[in-house]
């Protein structure tokens, strides 16, 4: 039914995953560096999903591993946008290279 | 080329163009609503893939919920975001080369490990396979056999994750 090579969605979840890697690098905003983590893990479960429909599509252990990365990436959205917020009012600053005390 | 893999062209260069508007938009407002679009391109994905489910899963919590935590927390620190300063740090150079050369191993290793010639289209499910497909991921999630500690542990780690988040952004009590 359907005709689309597997090579082509990897292809397009390595890009989606190399442009978020590079907005992880190069954002300066802790929030922007927090959605290009996102994008990341959406690209890893195209694959996780696609590797599950022309492997093994009886089975649903690809769907469940989708699920979990799903979930895990809820949980690190709250906790890291509340961690964003905490920083933003005792520092006044968002921008990650200014978060620096650990350093010093 | 078939209307499969037209349709897929439009999906994944809708996702792709607006995740580049992500990483490269001064405005963190736009960035944000092109993340959702990018999202929207991902679950559209999943559709092709026939994976309703998670298809469903996707717009309900990435749309609908992280999307909409992501666009609260922009708001609350809005105040930075009106500079017209760069929004790339020093090292984005380094990095734009980092992400190109990781595309192009990437790249070379798909075309080496699962070439086209092997791999040409989907196998052919039967409609029932695919329909009972949530069925027996309801049943496998809740099995002692299957994903019932993995399931539990992803809700005591999201409670923990929720409770922490709370906690963490409390507003502190000024003496």
């Amino acid at each position: 039914m359907s005709s689309i090579p597997l090579s082509w969605y990897l292809i397009v979840a390595a890009f989606l995953f190399c442009i978020g890697l590079y907005g992880v690098m190069a954002r300066r905003n802790a929030v922007a560096i927090l959605m290009s983590v996102e994008l990341m893990l959406n690209a890893v479960n195209i694959n996780l999903v696609a590797f599950w429909r022309y492997l093994n599509p009886e089975q649903q252990v690809g769907i469940v591993w989708a699920i979990f990365v799903l979930t895990v990436a809820a949980a690190e959205a709250a906790v890291g946008l509340a961690l964003i917020i905490s920083v933003y009012r005792n520092r006044d600053s968002v921008v990650a290279e200014e978060l620096d005390t650990l350093k010093y | 080329m078939t209307p499969q893999q037209i349709i897929f062209l439009i999906i994944a260069t809708v996702t792709l163009t607006s995740a580049l508007i992500v990483v490269t938009d001064k405005n963190l407002f736009h960035a944000a609503l092109a993340m959702m679009a990018s999202f929207f391109g991902v679950a559209g994905m999943y559709v092709l893939l026939e994976a309703g489910f998670l298809a469903a899963a996707q717009l309900l919590v990435y749309i609908g919920a992280i999307s909409i935590l992501i666009i609260f927390a922009i708001m609350m620190t809005r105040r930075l975001m009106q500079s017209t300063e760069s929004p790339f740090n020093s090292q984005s150079g380094s990095g734009l080369v980092a992400a190109v050369i990781t595309f192009i191993g990437l790249f070379f290793v798909i075309i080496v490990a699962w070439p086209d010639a092997d791999f040409p289209g989907a196998p052919e499910v039967s409609a029932e396979v695919l329909r009972g497909g949530v069925a027996q991921l309801g049943v496998a999630l809740v099995s002692p056999n299957a994903y019932v500690v993995p399931f539990e542990v992803a809700s005591v780690l999201l409670l923990a994750a929720l409770v922490g988040s709370i906690f963490i952004a409390w507003p502190e009590k000024k003496e």
